[in-house]
Formats: structure tokens, sequence, C-alpha cells
């Protein structure tokens, strides 16, 4: 027996085996910390916040004093830190581990950023403070504009669309401004089948109706048949480049062509600009309109499904419709132009209060200075490299959708799982054992049972080939039908596979306090 | 007398009256289903409108009108049990009943057989 | 290059394994002609070198804390606590996406669960959702959700909701069915512009939309504009821009709210020139299934251990694509775990009392202006700001003051350019303001005014 000097074991071989499966008191499992709702744990007579007392004065409220309660307890400062520290440790996040999900590039977060846009010239100034005090801040929004102009070659860019989604609806916006200041009004948006859910929504929302395009067996548009949809009904195409199949759009220059000649506008989705940028500048390939989400691209954290930031491009023909507000200079003091000038504005109006997403500018624009242009164009390179790697690394057990080289994402399908009783969303959560994010499944639609694995440029080869080895390893299990491997994950998660149905069915949205 | 249409809804009729739900087919493609939209009591269709929608958790597929005509009533018991469109699609599961404005719409609609071939041709 | 790990060694092994010679046969499907472009943009820099240059772009800045600071009209400069900051910087809560994976996103899922309980309860509704983009867009929403509640298409917009929401419905609704009906503000007699509101109800409208306190700062009695709206079916939607004015005042949903759009940026969130900030959306349980954005709801998992999942989706637009109720896709996940971590340590009890100190300091506030020969308050309730009428053009005075190192507030023609304001002026004091900023701003405005 080996015995340190207190006289304690300090040997595990005589240890009893780890494995008894015996519940423990707690509920929790060593550093698997079990954590209940705040509403549980705190009290509503206590306050975490030190708050001075105020001495008795008349109230000017109109009589409307709140008299009734607020069921939300206090937490003191430790028992907060400890319930949210709990609580994140619960999460996957990119800081963790690969995060192959495809379309949303989930690339590293410089801590940079973070820094930069807590500066108080930055974090601490109220968008109505006069315009004198904010010349820096001014300053800033000019120079992510100049670079975010000059890296896809249009002359014009909206900055406040707060996310993708919305900067969709501000490019669409815009077009159907242009046709309308031209007198012509038309119905039509064509979107390929393989778009993001928010093109067609966007269309819907901008008065348009939504006309499918096909894809041809290589995974791209079919160019006659758009050729053959394009009138002067058709307001403007909705394409996004590379595509949702993670493949470049070879016929582009074609297509936008054909949208110009019949008087259409072409939108570009630029959710996968990451794998493009610095290599090919979207003015260059007809582009008339594209939102950029900084929050892919230019690094700034997704923040568990938010704030994002979708500033828009625009050609020569749109320009004259951006939203407010919007900066300006005499040449050496700039300003904001906040509201338009009457019946000769042509500008389509404000899309959110204030001037965007300032915080989501500082960081974009120091992850691009830090970069440079030669870093970006590296970077887009590192991706498309990273996503073939994985794509020839798999190909021969799992099925590819289309042949190869992708671009910055690539998309396999379910074939590889015919007749192993496994499905897509099953091997999905078998990736949570292995310690991965799943890849996104079941988009794009144009495939049967989609895998879009997208690794983004920031993953070393050490960490490809784990993740490659992992994804070979299941492929195999699959094949060999170790079914009770997939059915059941994730095993090791913190939670098992979750009952949607139920919480659909009869929605619980929040915590009530028991009778 | 029932029919069936190319959207898998299935039509009892009694009277001038059709009461209107969906297959065991479409329930059991649609898998959980969640919630079901219905229309409003005296509200008129015409053939093809889109008049409930039916959602999964993943999914949500629009119930055309199968005939042109009003609504009498709808199922109450399904907005508190959903889940009755998949134990029970042709009898508790039903959705609405509608009058019948032409009985020459049902003419074109598939019998039992008809639609058990259809069905067998999509598999 | 700090941030790109691949060395030109894995790349050249990399590119072998793939079958190609160079990085450039993987662009083969881009047409040569605008393959590489020339861009001209400078070179990566070190950390340092950025740090540097954009600190420099930051000094040239006045920041709210370093003044006396007065500043409101739909965001607020308050005090926020410093473990706020830390738990949003944690990389599983900011490197995390969407948590459309539940099993590895119960943090996420959990806080926003206690995030949608917190606003429901501060707004006295059923149901929160998971946040909007801000507050003005959410206003946007709300038009669009009562058309689809009520199967109307008329909006009322009341005069004194703030005009940025104003002008921010218009954009969002100008293609859709809704008709926006707008009323003229009116600074000195909220009363006069809640009877226009009434008066403007009529069988086509879906819904009115009225903020409390309204724009100018005066706090609304809405109880008659609800039962106005109830009367004819048409909902009733509030809006409120301070969202820590609901830990003084009776909530929306006492005075019969049907929706309620807030901006949630006073709790947890900076004033970051704009933005990130925090829409919040309530409303109630029969109207659910027409609300906007994500939601998250309770379940079991496998071992019937409670958890949570985003729900509902089939409203989204990932699913209903151009049948969405919205085509938003991303929400301010973060500023909302901000917004839950500030309310968690506040607290029912903290709340109450921090709405409490910022009306005790405008209260000083208003004292200390009426005293000044050339100022005229015009509010006789108010929460935590005030409108005031100068006897010079208030866009010249804040200017001035500017330069005396003290920012006064929102001069209100810069919101409402051609409405004939020039004279009047927005003031907020929150928690953050002392007696003496208060002291600096009165001596000021008497050296200006006189």
């Amino acid at each position: 027996m080996s015995m340190n000097s207190a006289g304690r074991p300090t040997g595990v071989e005589e240890l009893a085996s780890p494995d008894q499966g015996f519940e423990s008191f707690s509920g929790h499992k060593g550093l698997r910390l079990e954590e209940q709702l705040i509403f549980e744990i705190g009290n509503r007579d206590t306050t975490g916040v030190d708050i001075i007392d105020v001495d008795d004065f008349e109230l000017s409220l109109g009589g409307l004093e709140r008299t009734s309660e607020i069921a939300c307890p206090g937490l003191s400062e430790p028992d907060a830190m400890r319930h949210f520290t709990r609580l994140s440790r619960k999460n996957y996040g990119i800081d963790m581990g690969v995060f192959p999900l495809g379309s949303c590039t989930m690339k590293h977060n410089p801590r940079l950023n973070e820094k930069m846009a807590r500066l108080s010239g930055f974090g601490d100034v109220h968008p109505l403070q006069p315009t004198s005090t904010v010349q820096g801040a001014l300053e800033l929004m000019e120079e992510l504009s100049h670079w975010l102009k000059t890296l896809t070659g249009l002359p014009s860019v909206a900055l406040s669309p707060k996310a993708g989604a919305h900067g969709e609806l501000c490019g669409v916006m815009a077009i159907r401004a242009a046709l309308e200041a031209r007198g012509d009004a038309r119905e039509v948006v064509l979107c390929p089948e393989s778009a993001h859910g928010t093109n067609p929504a966007t269309a819907a929302f901008c008065g348009y109706k939504v006309k499918d395009i096909p894809a041809k067996d290589n995974g791209r548009v079919d160019l006659d048949a758009l050729k053959a949809a394009l009138d002067d009904t058709v307001a403007c195409v909705m394409l996004t480049n590379p595509n949702t199949c993670g493949l470049f759009e070879s016929e582009i220059r074609e297509i936008a062509d054909a949208v110009h000649e019949a008087g259409a506008f072409f939108y570009c989705d630029g959710a996968n600009f990451n794998a493009i940028m610095g290599k090919v500048r979207p003015g260059d390939l007809g582009v008339d309109a594209m939102h950029i989400n900084l929050h892919k691209t230019f690094s700034t954290p997704h923040g568990g499904g938010g704030p994002g930031s979708g500033p828009v491009v625009f050609s020569d023909a749109l320009k004259d419709f951006v939203p407010l507000p919007y900066v300006v200079t005499d040449g050496e003091v700039l300003d904001l132009k906040e509201w338009g000038d009457g019946d000769s504005e042509t500008s389509l109006g404000r899309l959110t209060g204030f001037h965007g997403q300032m915080g989501m500018y500082v960081r974009a624009l120091s992850y691009m200075l830090s970069h440079g242009v030669d870093g970006i164009k590296q970077a887009a390179e590192d991706a498309v490299l990273n996503a073939n790697y994985v794509l020839a690394s798999l190909s021969d057990l799992m099925s590819a959708s289309f042949e190869g080289p992708c671009k910055h994402e690539a998309l396999f399908d379910d074939r590889f799982l015919k007749d192993t009783g496994v499905t897509t969303l099953d091997f999905a959560k078998a990736m949570i054992d292995e310690g991965y994010h799943p890849m996104t499944m079941y988009f794009p639609l144009v495939v049967h049972g989609a895998m879009l694995v997208e690794p983004t440029e920031t993953e070393s080869k050490y960490n490809m080939d784990q993740f490659i080895r992992s994804m070979r390893g299941l492929a195999k299990a699959a094949k060999d039908q170790e079914v009770e491997r997939f059915e059941g994950a994730p095993y090791y998660a913190p939670m098992k596979r979750l009952d949607e149905t139920r919480a659909a069915r009869s929605p619980i949205l929040r915590f009530k306090t028991p009778e | 007398m029932i029919k069936y249409t190319d959207e898998h809804e299935w039509i009892v009729v009694d009277g001038n009256i059709a009461t209107v739900g969906i297959t065991d087919y479409a329930q059991k493609a649609l898998g959980d289903v969640v919630f079901v939209e219905l229309p409003e009591v005296g509200v008129t269709f015409g053939t093809g409108d889109e008049v409930a929608v039916v959602e999964s958790v993943k999914a949500a597929s629009e119930v055309y009108a199968p005939l042109s005509g009003d609504i009498t009533e709808v199922n109450s018991d399904l907005e508190g049990e959903p889940a009755l469109v998949n134990t029970s699609p042709t009898d508790g599961g039903w959705f609405f009943k509608m009058s019948i404005a032409d009985t020459g719409e049902l003419d074109g609609m598939m019998d039992e057989a008809a639609y058990n071939d259809f069905v067998a041709g999509l598999e | 290059m700090r941030y790109l790990p691949l060395t030109n060694e894995d790349r050249n092994a990399m590119l072998t394994k793939i079958g190609v010679g160079n990085i450039d046969d993987l662009f083969n499907d881009v047409p040569g002609a605008v393959l590489n472009p020339s861009i001209d943009l400078p070179n990566h820099q070190s950390e340092l070198a950025v740090e540097r240059h954009l600190s420099k772009l930051s000094a040239k800045n006045t920041a709210a804390s370093s003044v006396p600071f007065f500043v409101g009209a739909g965001a607020y400069k308050h005090h926020v606590p410093a473990t706020v900051d830390y738990v949003i910087q944690r990389g599983e809560f900011l490197t995390a996406y969407t948590p459309y994976q539940p099993e590895i996103a119960q943090g996420t899922l959990q806080y926003l669960f206690e995030f949608q309980t917190q606003v429901a309860e501060l707004t006295g509704m059923d149901v929160a959702n998971a946040s909007m983009y801000d507050g003005s867009t959410g206003c946007g929403e709300a038009i669009m959700m009562a058309r689809r509640v009520t199967r109307k298409k008329k909006a009322i917009l009341a005069g004194s909701l703030h005009a940025h929401y104003r002008a921010v419905s218009e954009t969002t609704t100008q293609f859709t069915d809704d008709v926006l009906e707008l009323l003229v503000p009116n600074p000195s007699d909220p009363q006069a512009e809640l009877d226009a509101v009434i008066e403007a109800i009529d069988d086509q409208t879906s819904c009115v939309i009225v903020q409390n306190p309204n724009v100018f700062g005066h706090v609304l009695d809405l109880r008659p504009v609800a039962e106005a709206a109830h009367a004819k079916k048409a909902l009733l939607v509030v809006v409120v821009t301070e969202v820590v004015s609901l830990g003084a005042m009776m909530s929306p949903g006492e005075m019969g709210a049907d929706i309620v759009v807030g901006e949630g940026q006073s709790i947890g969130n900076g004033l970051n020139f704009g933005g990130p900030y925090l829409g919040l959306f309530a409303t109630n349980q029969k109207y659910v299934r027409q609300m906007p954005g994500r939601l998250c709801g309770e379940t079991v998992d496998a071992d019937g251990k409670r958890g949570f999942v985003l729900t509902l989706s089939t409203r989204e637009q990932h699913i209903r694509r151009e049948k969405a109720t919205s085509n938003i896709c991303t929400n301010s996940g973060l500023c909302s775990l901000a917004f839950t971590v500030h309310m968690s340590l506040l607290g029912e009890k903290g709340l109450k009392k921090l709405a409490l100190v910022n009306h005790k300091a405008t209260s000083d506030l208003k004292a200390a202006l009426n005293s000044v020969d050339g100022i005229e308050v015009l509010n006789d309730t108010f929460f935590n700001e005030i409108t005031v009428k100068l006897s010079k053009n208030a866009n010249g005075v804040v200017e001035a003051l500017a330069g005396k190192d003290i920012l006064a507030g929102v001069p209100v023609s810069r919101l409402y350019p051609d409405a004939g304001f020039d004279d009047l002026l927005l003031v907020a004091a929150t928690e953050t303001v002392l007696p003496e900023d208060i002291e600096a701003l009165k001596t000021a405005l008497q050296e200006e005014l006189s």
C-alpha cells in the first residue's frame, strides 16, 4: 500500500470501481451540477444590488403607482454568480470545440473585439448625444462602411439592419422602392428551392409572391429554368452565393445579366460570404444588394441567438433608396442624416430605432483591422480548404451530395445510412457524445436527410483530423448497425433527448409560482 | 358515404353536411400533431381555399376546403387534445363540418378503394 | 495572423489529400475574370496596433459617465453591476449558437425561460417571447400581429409614441396590408391626446398603440383606452421605452393591454450608441400562436428530467417560409442574458427601489429646473424624464452646454423635426445622476438662458 506522509492512500488500485450506478443524494453528478430556476432558489425579499435609500418625497405618477407584485426573486451576488456559472456549463460554444454548423460560420470570436466594444467612447455613448460629441463613433461607422464597400466592390452601404433577415428586408424593400420610383409594379420574387427560409419570408413581407427556381443535378441554379421564369412581373431574384449546398454558382454572371435584362434586380443573400471574402467581389458578379452577417463573416459573437448585425451593400441602381439614418460629412465634420426631406425623399425609411448595432460595428472593424485584407483572403482560403479536407476525408464512407470542390461547407445526405436504422438526427445526436456540436441537419431541403458541415478557417489541422476520425468512426458504426450507439444519443450530454411534442402540445412558457 | 381527396382529406357526407378530416396516411406523414388551427363557424369557403392548418413539431400543413360551402361546426376537442388527429384520425380527430353548396363536386372524388390504390401508389 | 491556426505545411498536406495542386484549384468554379481582384485595403496588424487605433477613435467621444448626463428619449443610462458583464462574456454563453440542440444548450434555454417569466411578470402579461431586435422593431411586429388576431387592418398610433417607433412601424408595414393612422403629438396635453386616440377607434381598427410614459414623459392612465379598444374588438398595444418604470408604475397588463412592446436596454445593457438593444414582447395566452419571435418552453427529457426547448417554431420562417408570422431569425440573445442577470440580482425588491430612486432624481431635477427663468416644465406627471420649454432654441442650448461638458438632453426637434417643437427639450435623470450634476445643469442653463 502506498502511503503519503499524512497517511492517506494516494494510489487508486485499491479503490472501488466507479461504475456503481448509484444515484447521488444531491442529484448532482460531480461536476455535472443540476440547477433550479431562480424562482425556486431565490427570495423576493432579497436583492443583490445595493441601492441608496431615498427620503420620502411626493410621487408624480398620477395615482398610477404599482401595487401589484412582481414575482421575481433577487439573488445575492454570490448566488447569482453561481446560478449563471452552473447554467453556462450546460452549453456548448465555439470556445469548447469544433462547431461545424453549416450555414452559420461558427468561427473563433476574438476577445480583442469584446474589449474594444467596451471602450467607454463606444459602449457608454448615447445615440442621441449631440453629434459633435460622438465624432469618433461616426468615424468608426465610416471606416467600417469603407471596408464593407471595398471588400464587396459596391458603392453604398446601409449599416442599420439588426441581423441577416433584417438586412434582407432592407434589401428587398430598397428594390421595391426603386421599382415603384420608376413606376414599375412587379409581383414576383424568384428564390431557389435551396434558399434559407428567411428569403421567402422576407419576400412575402414586402408584398411579393414567391416562385421557386429548380436546381440542376450539380446543385446549381438551373439557368434555363431561371430565364424561362424571368419576365416583367419579376421584381428580383434572391440567391445565396456560395449557395446553401456550399457550391459557387458558376453561372452567376449569366444569371445577373438575365435578371437585369428582364428589368429585375439581383439580391444576393450574403450569409456565405466567408467563403469568398477577399477572393471575389460581389459587385463584380452583378449583385445589386447583399446583406452581410457581421456575426458570421466578421466574427462578432452569436451569443446564443443574437444580437446579430446585417449591413446591406447596394449597387448604384439602389443607392438612392438606402434606409435612414446614415452618416454624412461636409469634409470635416461628420453628422447623421436622421430624417427624410419630405416628398423629394427616396430613402425606404427607418428600419430601427437609433443607428443600428454599434457594438457589432466595433467588433467587426476590430476583426477586419486585425486580419487586414491579406488575412481576410487567407481566412476565406483556409475556410474552403478545411471544408474540402472534410469532403475528401469522408466521401468514401459518407455520401457527399455533390462533386467537389465545395466552398466553405461540405454537404452530405443520408444515402450512406440507408438500411442502417440510423437517421440523420441520430447521427447528429451521436456527434454530441463525441464532444462536437452537430452539423446543420435537414437543411438545405434539396437533398434527403441533409448534413451540412462548415468547419470554418479557425480550426487547426489537428482539430480537423480529430473531428474526421470521430466522423469516420460514427459512419462505420452506423454501417455496422451499432444502432444502440445512435438511437438514444446523446448519452453523455447534460440531458437526454427532449420531448418537443409535449412542449408544443401544451406549451409552458413561463414559471408559475405553485398555488 | 365517404370520399377522399388527393390532398389526403376524407369527407363523410350526411345529407347536406360534409364532415372533413385528414386520413390515417396523412397523420402518419405529419407525425405528432401539436396544434390545429380551425376556421370560424359561418365563414364561406370555395373549393381549394385554405381552411385550416395542422401543425406538428417540425412542419405545418394547410388543409384545403374539399368543397365549397359554409362552415357549420368545428371540432373544439382538438384545441385541448390535438393528439386526437393521430390517435383517431377518422373519428374523434375530425376537423370541421360544412354545408355542401354543390353536390356535383363530390363526383370527382375518390372512394375508399380508389384512395387506397392512390396511397399504395405513393409508397 | 493570430486567428488562423493552419501552417503552410498543413495547407500543403491538406491540398495533397484533396488531390489538387494549389488553393485556387478549389475556386475553379469561380469565373477567372473575377477571382483574386486587387483590393485596396491595409494588411493585417498586431493587437496592439488595432487597440491603439480604436482607442483613439473612442477618445474622440464624450462618454456618458464622464459628464453630467441627462439624455434619454428611449435609451437610458443606468448602472449595470459588474457581475452582468462577466457572465455574458463567459464563452459558453458568448460563443454558443441559437439553442437548436437542446441537450447541449440548456444554459441558454433555461435563462430564456427565466427571461420570459421576468418579462411577463414585469409587464403584467401571461407570456413573453425570447426577445426581439429592439423596441422599435417590436412595435412594427405588434401591428402585424394585431392584424392577424383581429383580421382587421387599421392601426392607430398615438401622437406621443416615440418618433423612431412611428417611423419604423411605417417602414415595416409599407408593403403589407396594414394601414396606419398617425395622430398628432401634443407635448403639453396628454389627456387631449388620449381623447383623440379614443375618438379615432372604429370598427376597422385592429389596434391602438400608446406609449407609457409617453415620449414627453407623461404618465398615462390607459384603462379608458383599453375599454374603448376592446369595445370595438381592437387590441391595445402598450409601448414601454423605459422598462425600469415598471418597478413604480401600474403594469400595462393591469391597465388592459393585449400586447406589450418594450425596450429592455435599461436593465443589464449599456448605451452602446444605440445598439445592440433588447426588444421585449409580451401578450396574453390566447394570442400566443400569433406572436412573432422565438419562444422557449418547458418539457422533459427521455429520463423524465425537466428541461427546456425552443417551441411553437412552426410559426417561424425556417418552417413556414413565406407564411411565417415574421421573417425574423436572430433575436437579442446575449442582451436578454444581460437583462436576466441584472434582473435576477435586482429582484422585485431591488427593481422597485431602483425605480423609486429614478423617480426621486427626476423630481429633484424638475424642482431645480422650475426655478430657472426661461424654463417651463410641461409635466405634471412623469417617471424619470420630463419635457421642458425653453426661452431659446433647444438645439442651440444643448450644443452650448455640450461645449461646457454637460449633456443636457434631447432637443424634441431631433425626434420631430418639422413639428414646431424647436424650443422643447427632453431631460432625463436616472440613479446615475448626482445632486451636483443637477446643480451643474441648472447653473449652465441659467447662464445660457439669461
